[in-house]
């Protein structure tokens, strides 16, 4: 029989086997489906895979934490007009939002009213005090196009002209600060979530080679009773597939509850004043769909890389049994 | 069908374990391969069923030259030739059945195309009443017969049988001999390495007979 037309029956052999599984008509696998390397390997991929996903959540949420600091804040600048003697607050307050509105890139400018500024600065004075006798400076909020933001020089320059008590502050300094604090904390996050990754990449190839080990005799009596080296890979790759992805989605999906625990715990405690602070750092504590997309990406990885690894050692094991030399061997 | 020419074998750079071997394995012949523990017949064995290549010398199996042939050529060889090992070989987790049906499973044949015939030849080494047990409650001579039966069942031009009787008593040994003789009848040329004096004293057969590296032939 010529080689082609053995391809063309271990082809037909595939398709039969696909059609037998799909209807439920089953032959014992040749690789066995169960054993205590097999379950092993899958504790040990779901535990990998859990820690990884973890990691995959974590630096999710501190880099949408970071890119929401930037943008809250890049968002908004304030004017400050300071009390001054002979000052009518009213007009120089309407003043500033006026100039504030006619620059461009400027989209809303609001004054930010007594009650508004009692309110403010009740944590630090108490609410027993009349704050209509004390100097107190009062603000404008500025809404800006991030996009094209206005000319705050320019924007400065005026309003001093105009009012010379108004103080711009685009929070600049905050901004930069807090952008490289954020940076630098999602790179320490990438640089732990490549260590995890890196870590569940070796712990998978090894605990496969390890399984893999116990299944020696099992791919020599094949080889010797004529299957193809491809059949032989084939079988061990759906198998060790298999494993890695039951361990794969148990450590993914135990990781999703916990994102979703961790989430709903910090909503429901939001009134205390602790969760209070939280989500003022971290908003609301949520995974974004790129923490559970990146999680799904790194469940596919993990399988396959199982499967990959399980098909380079049947494949090794294969060329060091297949017609070695003496020599060589 | 196996043609061997100055085949020399060493590993590594020791001596040389199998020098100047010339012989021929002929269509439907019946032949034992026999010499002192440590001789070499595994290493021969090894040779004939392709899973070693020789230092030196031509090997042809079936027609084509061995050190021609690439990885990929290989299995449809092996096909052709049914391997006895000493230590069977089954696989635990299948029962008999399914143990001498793997061949034709990897060959990807359909159950229902082989299912009788694996049956029938499941019986016929005497073995009908244990078609569904897992080679963990066989027998040595049980498991011995398996291993034949997966050997036979896709009906090879050669059968190489790596020491086929040593497990078994006296006259499970002679049944098995006359089904070798049995299946040489019907067109397959057997090589059977042993050294029981006795099992191979029943048959008139060419004898290899391997002796501090060499071999003498006995025809």
């Amino acid at each position: 029989m010529t080689d082609v037309a053995l391809r063309m029956m271990d082809a037909r052999a595939f398709l039969i086997r696909t059609f037998h599984a799909l209807r439920g008509d089953r032959q014992t696998p040749i690789v066995p489906p169960g054993n205590v390397a097999g379950r092993a390997l899958t504790t040990v991929i779901a535990i990998m895979t859990f820690l990884a996903a973890l990691t995959v959540g974590a630096v999710s949420l501190v880099s949408d934490t970071a890119a929401r600091w930037e943008n809250d804040i890049s968002d908004e600048i304030t004017i400050q007009v300071k009390p001054a003697d002979g000052l009518d607050m009213k007009t120089a307050l309407e003043t500033v939002r006026q100039i504030a509105l006619q620059t461009p890139g400027v989209r809303g400018a609001s004054i930010l009213d007594q009650t508004a500024t009692s309110q403010l600065l009740e944590p630090w004075l108490g609410n027993n005090i009349d704050f209509k006798e004390l100097p107190v400076p009062r603000l404008v909020i500025v809404q800006i196009d991030s996009g094209s933001p206005p000319n705050f020089a320019f924007m400065r320059d005026e309003l001093q002209a105009a009012v010379p008590q108004a103080q711009l502050d685009d929070h600049r300094a905050w901004v930069s600060r807090l952008v490289a604090m954020a940076r630098a904390m999602v790179l320490i996050g990438l640089f732990i979530l490549s260590l995890v990754v890196v870590a569940t990449v070796l712990t998978v190839i090894f605990a496969t080679r390890g399984a893999m080990s116990g299944n020696r005799q099992i791919v020599e009596v094949l080889h010797f009773v004529g299957a193809r080296s491809s059949f032989i890979a084939r079988e061990f790759e759906r198998h060790f597939l298999r494993l890695g992805l039951i361990g794969a989605c148990v450590g993914g999906i135990l990781a999703m509850i916990v994102f979703y625990l961790v989430g709903a715990l910090t909503q429901s405690n939001r009134l205390t004043p602790e969760a209070d602070q939280i989500s003022a750092l971290f908003g609301s504590f949520t995974i974004g769909w790129s923490g559970y997309v990146g999680v799904l990406v790194l469940l596919i990885v993990v399988a396959g890389l199982t499967a990959l690894t399980s098909r380079l050692t049947v494949t090794r094991h294969l060329a060091e049994i297949d017609m070695i030399s003496p020599v060589e061997s | 069908m196996i043609r061997f020419e100055n085949v020399g074998l060493r590993y590594d750079m020791g001596p040389e374990v199998l020098r100047d071997l010339t012989f021929e394995i002929r269509r439907q012949s019946f032949q034992f391969l026999t010499g002192p523990s440590g001789a070499g017949k595994t290493s021969l064995l090894r040779m004939l069923f392709l899973a070693l290549r020789p230092t030196r010398g031509l090997i042809t199996v079936l027609g084509k030259d061995v050190a021609t042939l690439s990885r990929k050529d290989l299995p449809s060889i092996r096909r052709r030739i049914g391997v006895v090992f000493q230590d069977f070989r089954l696989l635990d987790h299948m029962t008999t059945y399914e143990n001498v049906a793997l061949p034709l499973r990897v060959r990807g044949k359909e159950e229902h195309e082989y299912r009788q015939d694996v049956i029938d030849l499941i019986k016929w080494v005497g073995l009908g009443e244990r078609l569904h047990a897992l080679p963990i409650v066989l027998s040595g001579g049980e498991k011995q017969r398996a291993a034949i039966a997966r050997a036979l069942i896709d009906q090879p031009d050669i059968l190489l049988a790596d020491e086929p009787t040593g497990n078994v008593d006296a006259p499970l040994a002679r049944r098995l001999l006359r089904l070798f003789l049995e299946l040489n009848r019907s067109g397959t040329a057997v090589v059977i390495a042993t050294h029981d004096l006795g099992l191979m004293d029943q048959v008139d057969a060419r004898r290899l007979i391997l002796s501090d590296g060499r071999l003498e032939i006995y025809d």
